[in-house]
This record gives structure tokens, C-alpha cells and sequence, in this order.
């Protein structure tokens, strides 16, 4: 695009947010709106002040990766931060700050923050440094990259401060109004034309694995967003609206957008960092190239129709809970296929786990992905779902993904590209890598087996009945019983947030182009016992 | 359109259209020759950086 029309673009992006501040019906959205006009004049004054491209239009185009790498480690360690926060509210209820800071405003926060912040980010960057390298093209579309970029971290600040300030359209884990709902939607319909452009003008004949995976989770994750988010605005000049269903019909749209989330957003779009990162740091290719097909088409087949596994026991229709449940526990085979791939990619060169930590953290990334897509099939089970449901077994489960799974592999993909996109020839540290992978898998260990504990504790305690029928405990009863569990939560997550801010540490050092003076982790000893 | 006509129409034509096209993407993968291209295929990471 030339540079007359994205400055026409920007000035008008700017012209319309000031009439947006100025019809305003509500603070939030005034707020937003002389937040959006900042960021349009300062797109605006970019776009003026900007050289020409010097930029070598033959090479890849990696400066919005350079960005998204520290874009990920900031939002992850912002996420983990308000994670913390949010459990030590739990723990003692006095630390809710009213009315920004209440649990109900920061839970949205930290759920927001650490899956489309951190690993929103974490998939931009890394699908757009996959996808130039797999298909041997610069990323279509020139500027839409950074544009992409660029709104999504407005997308970010927007529902960001939107939930503090107490707006939200009471759907989990799609809190945003309906006017950030749009803006995503726009960001996110550019993202697919950069990501489907460059696989269209590839000069490798074939499409990598890598790519389909990134591919299906734009393209699900698109279609997800634009139906779960309609609704009905109050006015155009106000934050407020209504979603378009209601009752059984809106829960189920919820979750299966909610449990689609999981399974595009947060797994089949880092199996695509998988499958490109593993055999990239391993330095072999994957174990199975065919079964990583099977895996993908079989995947994505069994996903879209396991959210109502969340509804268990409600209003809605006992087939379609039926129906859930038996995805899910289907949806195990390509799971663990998936898994067994990535660690037999490994084969052959096992002690890499010894010497190699970016290694190791990425063959913990697949262990608690083999892990919780054990969890979650058996928790779909009616049976057992009527034990765990609703209790802190469920948070324990999206933790051993989210933390082990979606964290692990993340950290060590911004470890592999660090020293590539900045041109050192190392890292700052691998020793401290080393550091960070063990601060993290005890405070993940820590995190589930605690969250065991209390939500079958609690589990029991709901329907624990006596002789003549009645409750055995009363519900403050099993909330005093699991104060102890959710310190030691709080302390856990310590634990990963510590871990977080050595790799802050680790990565800004590279980044100026520090090397550490230690000791290589090889040099133990590289005789066989 | 009505429900039950959408339900009839998922629950028949639509489950055997996607198993047919699940199938043959399987029997595609797992066609004879396919273990040379799937081979080459999965070397494409490590040719370059």
C-alpha cells in the first residue's frame, strides 16, 4: 500500500475516534476513544516521519518478530504478576482494592493477559518468523505485518484497561465490548491476509506442517471471535451491549467458543511452534512426518465439538453433554500422537536433555501436554465431571496446560529466536535458562498437585450428606478448608514468576549483547556412564 | 430452514461428508510413495535458515 493512502487511513482512524470522544455517552468509552485517536496521531506522525524502505525486499521481514519476542516476554511476565495478584486475593479477600483492583476485575486481567497478551503474541511472532522460513517468502502484504502488530497490542491496552475501569460483556475469556470486539476482528482478518499470503506466494512446493497448524488457528479463532462476540450495541457512542443469544443457546455458543479457545488458540497454534521449534532446536527432523498429518486433520476434527463437556448438568440437551464427552475422551489418541511425535524427535539424541535446557523446557512443554490432554478427557467423563466441576481441580487442569504446556514451549521458542533476531551468536546465559526451567516446573508441580488437593477436597465437602439427607458442610465451611491450598498457590505462582523475571533478565542482556562467563552446561562430562 | 432440517441434514449428509474427507486425507498420507514425500517434506525446517 502506498504511503498516501495509510495516512489517509491513520488521519481518518484519528478523525473518527474524536468524534467517537465527543459523542461519548459513558467514561470508559471516552477513554478509549482519546486512546484510540493517540495511537492513530502517533501511526500518523510514524508514517510522515518514516525514510523510505531500506529495508532488502528480497529478505525476510523480521522486524515485527524482533518486537513480538520482547512484546511476549513483557505481557507474560505482566500476566503472571496479576496471577499472582489474583491468588493472593483469594487467599486473603482483604487485598481487593475497590473498585478498580476487586478479584473480578483482575481475574479478566490475568486470564486475558497471559492467554492473548503472552501467547497471542508469542503466535504472532513465531508463525510470522514460521511461516517466512518454511515457505521461503518475506511476509505478504508490506506494512499489514506491523499493522498487525501494532493492533493487536492496541487490542491489548484496550481490553486491558477496559476491565479495570469495569467494563465487560460477562463472557469468559471474551470480556471485551463490542467496539474492541470490532477492532480485534480487523486486526485479526489482516493477520490471515499476511499469513495466507505469504503460504500463497511460497517458493517451497510444500505447505509444512507448521503452517497448517498456525493457519487452522487463525482461521478457527476468527470464526470463533465473530460469532461468540455478536451483539447489539446500546448506542454507537456507548460501551455497552447486548449479546445477540440468550439462555442455553448463549452457553453454548460460550463454551464452544470458550473450549475452542483452548484448542485452537492455546493448542493447535503452539503445536504449530512445536512442530517447527523442536526439530529445529533438536536439529533433526520431526519423528513422523505422517503422523504429524494425522495428527493435525484428526485434531481439529475432534476439537470444535467438545465444548459442551463444559455444560455438564445444565439445561442443555443430554445429547449434546453426550456428544462432548465422547469428543473429548476421543480427542486423547491424537493428543498423545501428537505428543509422542514431538518426543521422539528426540530419538537418537536423548542427552540433549541433559546439556541442552532449551530442550529440556520444550520435552516439559510436551510431558504437560501429554499431561493435562490426559486430565481433561477424563474430566469430561459425567461421572467425574461431577466431582471435579466447578471446583479448583478445574483451575489446576487449565493450569498444567496453560503454565507447563503453553508456557514451557513459548519460553523455549523465545530462547531459540533471541540470539537469531538480534544476531548473537548466544545467549546471555544458558545457565539461567536452566534456572528459569526448574523455577517453573516446581511452581507448576507445586500448582496442580495443590489444586488437586483442594478441588477434590472441595468436591467432597459439596456433597458430602448425612444419614437423613441433609448437607454435611456449609459452602464458608469449604472455603475456610481451602485457605492453606490457596497460599500455597500464591507461593507457586511466585515460583513461575520468578522463573519469568530470570528470563526478562536473560533476554534484555542478549538483546544489548552480553555474554555471561560460565561454565558450558555440556562440560559435565560427555564419557558415557 | 428450521432446526430440524439443519439437525437432519448435520447429523447425515454432513457426518458422512466429513468422514469421507477425513478418510482421504489418511488414505492420501498413507498412500504408497507417501513415506519419500512425507520424508522430504519434514527436512524442510533444517534447509536453511
Amino acid at each position: 500500500m502506498s504511503k498516501a493512502i495509510e495516512l489517509s487511513l491513520a488521519t481518518f482512524a484519528a478523525l473518527l475516534a474524536l468524534f467517537m470522544a465527543a459523542g461519548a455517552e459513558d467514561a470508559v468509552y471516552e477513554f478509549h476513544a482519546y486512546l484510540f485517536f493517540i495511537v492513530a496521531v502517533l501511526t500518523a506522525f510514524w508514517l510522515i516521519g518514516r525514510e523510505t524502505a531500506t529495508d532488502d525486499l528480497d529478505s525476510y521481514m523480521d522486524g515485527p518478530v524482533r518486537l513480538g519476542v520482547l512484546a511476549t516476554v513483557f505481557w507474560g511476565v505482566v500476566g503472571f504478576l496479576v496471577g499472582v495478584v489474583a491468588a493472593a486475593q483469594l487467599a486473603w479477600p482483604d487485598l481487593n482494592i475497590e473498585p478498580w483492583f476487586n478479584f473480578g476485575r483482575i481475574r479478566p486481567l490475568h486470564t486475558s493477559a497471559v492467554v492473548f497478551a503472552f501467547g497471542g503474541n508469542a503466535l504472532l511472532c513465531t508463525s510470522f518468523y514460521v511461516v517466512q522460513r518454511t515457505c521461503r517468502a518475506r511476509l505478504f502484504g508490506g506494512d499489514l505485518a506491523w499493522f498487525v502488530f501494532w493492533g493487536y497490542q492496541t487490542f491489548i491496552v484496550l481490553a486491558a484497561t477496559g476491565y479495570l475501569l469495569g467494563n465487560s460483556q460477562s463472557k469468559e475469556y471474551a470480556e471485551p465490548e463490542w467496539y474492541i470486539d470490532l477492532w480485534l476482528t480487523i486486526v485479526w482478518v489482516a493477520y490471515l491476509l499476511v499469513f495466507l499470503g505469504t503460504i500463497l506466494k511460497r517458493k517451497e512446493p510444500h505447505i509444512y506442517v507448521a503452517n497448517w497448524f498456525y493457519l487452522s488457528f487463525i482461521v478457527t479463532v476468527a470464526m470463533l471471535h465473530v460469532v461468540n462476540a455478536l451483539a447489539i450495541p446500546v448506542s454507537l457512542t456507548g460501551s455497552k451491549s447486548y449479546s445477540l443469544f440468550s439462555g442455553v443457546q448463549d452457553a453454548l455458543t460460550q463454551w464452544w467458543y470458550g473450549h475452542n479457545a483452548v484448542g485452537f488458540f492455546l493448542t493447535a497454534g503452539f503445536l504449530g511452534m512445536m512442530y517447527y521449534f523442536v526439530p529445529k532446536q533438536a536439529e533433526r527432523p520431526v519423528y513422523s512426518y505422517r503422523l504429524s498429518i494425522v495428527h493435525f486433520w484428526s485434531l481439529i476434527f475432534l476439537y470444535i465439538w467438545a465444548g459442551p463437556h463444559h455444560l455438564h448438568y445444565t439445561a442443555l440437551p443430554d445429547w449434546a453433554q453426550t456428544l462432548g464427552m465422547v469428543f473429548s475422551v476421543m480427542l486423547w489418541m491424537p493428543s498423545w500422537g501428537g505428543m509422542i511425535n514431538g518426543l521422539m524427535t528426540l530419538s537418537g539424541a536423548w542427552d540433549k536433555i541433559r546439556t541442552d535446557p532449551i530442550i529440556r523446557m520444550m520435552v516439559m512443554a510436551l510431558a504437560f501436554y501429554g499431561m493435562s490432554t490426559f486430565e481433561g478427557p477424563m474430566m469430561s467423563i459425567k461421572s467425574v465431571n461431577a466431582l471435579s466441576h466447578y471446583t479448583d481441580w478445574t483451575i489446576g487442569h487449565v493450569h498444567s496446560g496453560a503454565l507447563g504446556w503453553v508456557g514451557m514451549i513459548s519460553f523455549g521458542a523465545v530462547y531459540f529466536l533471541v540470539p537469531r533476531l538480534y544476531g548473537r551468536p548466544r545467549l546471555y546465559s544458558l545457565r539461567m535458562v536452566n534456572w528459569h526451567f526448574w523455577l517453573a516446573t516446581l511452581g507448576i508441580a507445586v500448582y496442580a498437585g495443590v489444586m488437586w488437593v483442594s478441588g477434590i477436597m472441595q468436591g467432597l465437602m459439596w456433597r458430602e450428606y448425612d444419614p437423613e439427607g441433609f448437607l454435611v458442610y456449609s459452602f464458608a465451611e469449604t472455603v475456610d478448608a481451602m485457605h492453606p491450598f490457596y497460599v500455597a498457590r500464591m507461593l507457586a505462582g511466585l515460583l513461575y514468576l520468578s522463573g519469568g523475571l530470570v528470563m526478562v533478565y536473560n533476554v534484555a542482556m542478549t538483546v544489548l549483547g552480553r555474554e555471561r562467563a560460565e561454565q558450558p552446561i555440556a562440560a559435565v562430562s560427555t564419557q558415557p556412564a | 430452514m428450521t432446526y430440524d432440517s439443519l439437525r437432519q441434514a448435520a447429523d447425515s449428509w454432513g457426518l458422512l461428508y466429513m468422514l469421507i474427507i477425513f478418510l482421504g486425507v489418511v488414505a492420501y498420507t498413507f498412500r504408497p510413495g507417501g513415506r519419500k514425500s512425507a520424508d522430504d517434506a519434514a527436512t524442510i525446517p533444517l534447509k536453511e535458515d
